[in-house]
């Protein structure tokens, strides 16, 4: 299988002090802020954000963790459903600015699994996207507001994310199928 | 791994690892109950039909609350509102359940065996909820999350039954998940109400509680069924009671953080004194929001793993 390298960790680096200046900004400031990242590689990603606000703003938002198996419409198609692992939300979302966080933006399904999970927890005032790759193909009118880079890929190619903490370096590698 | 039964039976026929599954599936459930909005859409457009052939309404309620915290629709049948008391056989009525939609049924039945009877005839999904004294998984599951949780681990504990082991079915189902899982099981009773014959090395028996719950980790009671009074397994439930009753004289002799459950519902007095019984008190309303979520991760695996028949 072809491998090619989209992002190598400098890029990855700097893209995170990119997106997380853009939060800022487009939030003015973190005191509203909580970010949320979706299981598994949005969560890491999540956590360099959200210390990166601290460095800049010396304030560290709420972070959570979102698991949203139990949100996912192809549940009734699969014949062996994913583990469910823990959403840990321990703070109140209620008129907060939400920054939901994932690696890959993609049919935007898994997007609108975690959008409704967040509001079963209450009524933010608003809910943000940030996505370290935008590969395209969406099949759901969703989008995300803060991108890393945005790829043309086939559908037939497989984009992933790598991360120091769960494949041991930084990485975005496009697989050619 | 991945949970390939479409029947949660028994305890006898799952794998460690498939319990241990159940177990961690339980964890991430329970985060569930402690939200505001108390539900997710994984079940929905599945229908669960409760089919109770003996009274209860701790375990029933238990399960019912599962079914509706994972978004299932929700059919009741039981004893005495139903075709049951027309003269029905079993079968029918669980093909009439089927027939109506039911993906799963959980049944409670008197006569051990019942729930594999409706695994091997119908489609649906079984999950028993109790066959006469054989086993009651969802219980056991329940326990063992629940030891699992406070102690950390469930390998190498020591674990006592007390009471009527011969026709608990909590306890049957508890003894195979604890040897699975690598407990050491003492069981302690009158000796007419310990089976004679126990096939198993790893597992002791004593008469004496005091004897048994020696530097024990972990205590279950069993609930005396006064409905079974009459057929005299012993004396008086006075005498059981000194015999074998908890107090805080006998838990001396236990390991300094031993932990007490009970299946409820509790006779105060009979097998915990008032006192043990208000401090174990957590313990056992955890094993209680316990079994909700273990029932909605049976119910989760099950559903998932019967997809494709």
């Amino acid at each position: 299988m072809a491998e090619n390298v989209l992002m190598d960790s400098e890029t990855i680096k700097r893209t995170i002090v990119r997106i997380t200046s853009e939060i800022l900004e487009k939030n003015k400031g973190a005191k509203e802020l909580v970010v949320i990242g979706i299981r598994t590689r949005g969560v890491h990603i999540a956590e360099r954000i959200v210390n990166r606000i601290e460095k800049l703003e010396g304030i560290k938002p709420p972070m959570g963790t979102l698991d949203i198996t139990l949100y996912r419409d192809d549940l009734r198609r699969k014949t062996e459903w994913p583990k469910v692992e823990k959403t840990e939300i321990p703070f109140s979302v209620e008129d907060k600015e939400v920054v939901l966080v994932d690696d890959v933006i993609y049919t935007g399904r898994t997007t609108r699994a975690a959008l409704e999970e967040i509001m079963d927890f209450g009524r933010p005032s608003s809910i943000q996207l940030a996505a370290m790759v935008d590969r395209g193909h969406r099949e759901l009118p969703i989008q995300a507001d803060y991108v890393g880079i945005k790829v043309n890929t086939l559908s037939t190619e497989e984009v992933r994310v790598h991360l120091k903490e769960t494949d041991g370096k930084d990485e975005v590698i496009v697989l050619k199928g | 791994m991945k949970f390939q039964r479409k029947h949660i039976l028994g305890l006898e026929e799952l794998t460690a690892e498939e319990i241990t599954l159940v177990l961690d599936t339980a964890e991430s459930m329970k985060e569930v109950s402690e939200r505001d909005v108390k539900k997710v859409p994984a079940l929905r457009g599945v229908t669960v039909c409760n089919l109770f052939y003996e009274p209860s309404t701790r375990t029933r309620s238990s399960f019912e609350i599962a079914e509706k915290r994972l978004s299932a629709d929700v059919l009741n049948f039981t004893l005495s509102h139903s075709s049951v008391s027309k003269g029905e056989t079993l079968l029918d009525t669980a093909r009439n359940l089927e027939a109506m939609g039911a993906g799963v049924i959980v049944i409670r039945h008197p006569m051990s065996g019942a729930p594999w009877l409706l695994a091997k005839e119908l489609n649906s999904s079984i999950i028993n909820a109790g066959d006469g004294s054989h086993e009651h998984p969802s219980q056991a599951l329940l326990d063992l999350f629940t030891i699992r949780e406070i102690k950390g681990k469930i390998k190498g504990l020591r674990v006592v039954i007390v009471g009527d082991i011969l026709h608990s079915r909590v306890a049957r189902s508890n003894i195979w998940g604890l040897l699975k899982l690598g407990a050491k099981v003492r069981l302690v009773g009158p000796p007419t109400l310990i089976p004679k014959y126990i096939e198993n090395a790893k597992i002791r028996t004593f008469y004496n509680l005091d004897e048994a719950i020696e530097g024990a980790d972990v205590i279950i009671m069993l609930r005396i069924q006064m409905e079974r009074q009459e057929s005299e397994y012993f004396p008086s439930l006075r005498e059981y009671s000194r015999f074998y009753g908890l107090t805080r004289e006998k838990l001396r002799g236990a390991s300094e953080d031993v932990t007490v459950m009970h299946p409820g519902p509790i006779n105060r007095g009979i097998e915990l004194s008032s006192d043990i019984a208000d401090d174990a008190g957590s313990v056992i309303l955890d094993q209680v929001s316990n079994g909700i979520a273990v029932r909605m991760a049976m119910f989760y695996l099950v559903a998932s793993a019967g997809r494709d028949a």
